[in-house]
């Protein structure tokens, strides 16, 4: 990552930033609601580039992350009639300590068996929803009621079924993910981890305590995760155990590297591709996923850096 | 039926000043200039459209495949009839890919891209209850063939509906006087441990209490379980009656290595069809269900008393006499579950015809006639049998069919009352605002 000014990409940021909150004025409604649900599930790509992309650490199970913060939010309104700030930061607060234990344990293993043992936890984690059928709904899930989903501030309250305010938390949840991920990898801390990355044997020499850095790495991923999930919980109304299963642990992965791993917007641009490759596509045919398939392999070939690291080793070298 | 792909079609967007300027003038252009009334007549017949959310592919594809089948055959009927209120209906489809995140997406394209009049046709219970909330916050109508008691249970909202099949309560407490009459009055569940397994778990050994009859051991079986001979051990020997739900690619090894547990000196069994939709019950390895029973909403063999509805509508869908597609007898239908669809439109129709709908806004107008209805007699528009309609649970009960297998083929033996399926209401939808 080349060093630069913080001026270009702080400006590039906030340009995307105005550029979504402009086009919720002009963009029909099914793409207006469409990039509501992508923004927040960005997130959930953001959180995940934040282990992968900067860390090198490939996770296969951080669909337990956003769960704990889409169970975390969602039952506590279902179950305990919780407000949507308490459930908001009870979500947060469940993905936040998931990542920690998890962190704690995973982290003794590298490469492959961080794979393997991130994607066993969530395998434990999905069939602990199962199991407890009678709080979670099961594999049926649950719906978070309409009328809970309202956001009381003072003497206002913001509905967020609308699809206006859900558009709007929707962006200002992304543009504080987006602005924190930017100032954490352009920060000492996330030069540390981008060592890591490249060489963790030699961080070490330097004097670097790895394994705690990588655990601060994971606690910050898995609390980005849960994030999403809180808001997707009590923006779309709906906790499932499918976004608890093995498919929602490959999607971010994909879409980061669709994107471009360790690239701040890559996870936005991932996430805004797959969502409409898949929708176009399967208006044409109920095989999209093929198509979904040759897209990925000809990005691979051709970009192998994902669309935004290409174009930053390609073209703007200090994109971060 | 049609499938539409408008990505980014302008007009879907906000009505803009010059937009709006241009057409007021077009209007009033229109308006002076001679066949108009022509044009007047145009608009009012414009199609109705029904959005269609199909499992064409995921879990549900073999239903989804065959729900599209009996939608195009009743959509065909009711168009060649007439359409709805003088108006042709026209069906627009959209993969959810069995998956509620994908449901709840494809329900608000459906509302915004597409406007279409209502959406239809959903099936399996988890992608009914994600896109649930997507449809409460359009207002959009969604008529649901789904038969989960998740809509009966009245925790989705006010504007989703299954008027036309029962649920899995409904159905779980018909079949229990038969059970106790007929099978056996010691019973042993094996069920998948998930949702679909629970409702059985839950409902049956009430309904069977009441009839004099009890559970003596339920065996919940991990989805991703793959062989099942170390669970038989668990049946407890006084068992009368083996009562089965497992569904999924597994059902096979299920019930061969069941056979293989018990030979030639088993309990009753008695299932629910579930377990082999789109299945043929002759395939290698079903060998021992002969003589068992099964749960059919509607039966997959034509039987000797079939109804001329009942034969129409198999006419119809192209089904022939063992449940399969007409010239291809390897494409076994889910007959038990897709007559459904057909009845559904059919109240669609009825509702819409009641309540004038012309067009979205009379979508609340809709979803009160809908509320309205009570009974659909058994005729060409329900040829499964008759059905009353509780509006305050947005739910219908009806018949249901116990079909023995007999020499390769399903024979219905009995046929239970409406009254045997009806329960207590628990909770009331049109107390909810629109």
């Amino acid at each position: 990552m080349k060093d630069a000014s913080p001026a270009k990409p702080y400006a590039l940021h906030l340009g995307v930033i105005i550029l979504l909150f402009a086009l919720s004025f002009v963009l029909p409604d099914y793409h207006h609601g469409l990039l509501a649900r992508i923004m927040v599930l960005a997130v959930f790509a953001m959180g995940y580039n934040m282990l992968f992309g900067y860390v090198g650490l490939l996770s296969l199970g951080h669909a337990m992350f956003f769960s704990a913060g889409l169970y975390g939010a969602g039952l506590a309104v279902i179950h305990l009639g919780w407000s949507v700030p308490a459930a908001f930061a009870a979500g947060i607060l469940c993905g936040a300590l998931l990542a920690l234990v998890i962190g704690v344990l995973a982290l003794r293993t590298s490469g492959v068996a961080f794979m393997i043992v991130t994607m066993m936890f969530a395998q434990v984690f999905y069939l602990v929803i199962l199991y407890f059928a009678s709080w979670t709904g099961g594999d049926q899930g649950m719906v978070v009621p309409q009328p809970a989903r309202v956001l009381v501030l003072g003497s206002t309250s913001l509905d967020l079924t609308s699809p206006t305010v859900r558009y709007t938390s929707a962006l200002a949840l992304f543009s504080i993910v987006l602005l924190i991920t930017l100032a954490i990898v352009r920060s000492r801390y996330g030069r540390v981890l981008v060592a890591i990355r490249e060489n963790e044997e030699r961080t070490k020499m330097l004097g670097y305590d790895t394994f705690s850095n990588k655990l601060v790495a994971v606690v910050v991923s898995g609390t980005i995760c849960a994030t999403s999930g809180a808001a997707y919980a009590l923006l779309f109304g709906y906790v499932g155990s499918s976004f608890a299963s093995v498919q929602y642990s490959i999607l971010p992965l994909l879409w980061v590297l669709l994107g471009g791993a360790a690239t701040t917007l890559g996870p936005l641009i991932g996430t805004l591709f797959m969502y409409y490759v898949v929708d176009i596509t399967s208006g044409f045919t109920s095989a999209y996923l093929l198509i979904v398939g040759i897209a990925l392999i000809l990005l691979v070939l051709f970009f192998p850096k994902g669309i935004l690291g290409s174009i930053r080793q390609r073209w703007l070298g200090w994109l971060p | 039926m049609t499938d539409k792909n408008g990505f980014f079609d302008l007009s879907k967007t906000g009505l803009s000043r010059r937009t709006a300027l241009k057409g007021l003038a077009a209007g009033a252009g229109l308006a002076v200039a001679p066949g108009f009334v022509r044009y007047s007549q145009a608009q009012s017949s414009a199609s109705l459209k029904i959005g269609f959310q199909s499992h064409r592919t995921g879990i549900g594809a073999a239903y989804g495949r065959w729900y599209e089948k009996t939608t195009a055959a009743a959509i065909k009927a009711i168009n060649d009839a007439g359409g709805i209120n003088g108006r042709p209906v026209e069906v627009i489809i959209e993969d959810d890919g069995t998956d509620p995140g994908r449901g709840a997406e494809v329900v608000g394209k459906f509302a915004t891209q597409h406007k279409t009049d209502i959406v239809f046709g959903t099936l399996f219970s988890h992608v009914v209850i994600g896109s649930a909330p997507a449809a409460g916050e359009a207002k959009m109508p969604y008529f649901v063939v789904s038969e989960g008691h998740h809509v009966a249970s009245t925790k989705l909202n006010r504007y989703v509906f299954q008027p036309g099949i029962t649920d899995v309560k409904s159905q779980i407490q018909a079949m229990a006087p038969w059970i106790a009459a007929n099978a056996g009055k010691k019973v042993t569940q094996i069920f998948p441990d998930f949702a679909f397994g629970y409702d059985h778990r839950d409902y049956l050994p009430p309904a069977l209490k009441a009839q004099g009859a009890e559970v003596i051991a339920q065996i919940a079986i991990p989805p991703t379980e793959s062989s099942f001979t170390k669970y038989f051990p668990q049946i407890p020997a006084e068992t009368e009656v083996i009562y089965h739900v497992m569904v999924g690619p597994a059902v096979l090894t299920f019930v061969k290595e069941l056979g293989e547990f018990y030979g030639s000196n088993r309990p009753q069994l008695f299932g629910f069809i579930d377990s082999l939709e789109a299945t043929d019950i002759n395939s290698p390895g079903l060998e021992f269900l002969d003589g068992s029973h099964f749960w059919e909403g509607s039966p997959r063999y034509a039987q000797p008393d079939d109804s001329a509805a009942q034969q129409a509508y198999r006419a119809a869908v192209g089904i022939d006499d063992n449940g399969a597609a007409v010239g291809d007898p390897k494409d076994v239908s889910t007959a038990a579950h897709m007559f459904g669809c057909w009845e559904t439109l059919y109240v669609v129709k009825k509702a819409m015809e009641d309540a004038g709908y012309k067009g979205p806004e009379d979508r609340a107008k809709l979803v009160e006639a809908t509320e309205a209805l009570t009974e659909f007699a058994e005729g060409p528009e329900h040829p499964q049998g008759p059905k009353t309609f509780n509006g305050k649970i947005h739910q219908c009960f009806g018949i249901q069919n116990i079909s023995k297998v007999e020499g390769g083929k399903l024979k219905v033996v009995h046929k239970t009352k409406i009254e045997d399926g009806l329960y207590e209401p628990e909770g009331d939808y049109t107390t909810q605002a629109l």
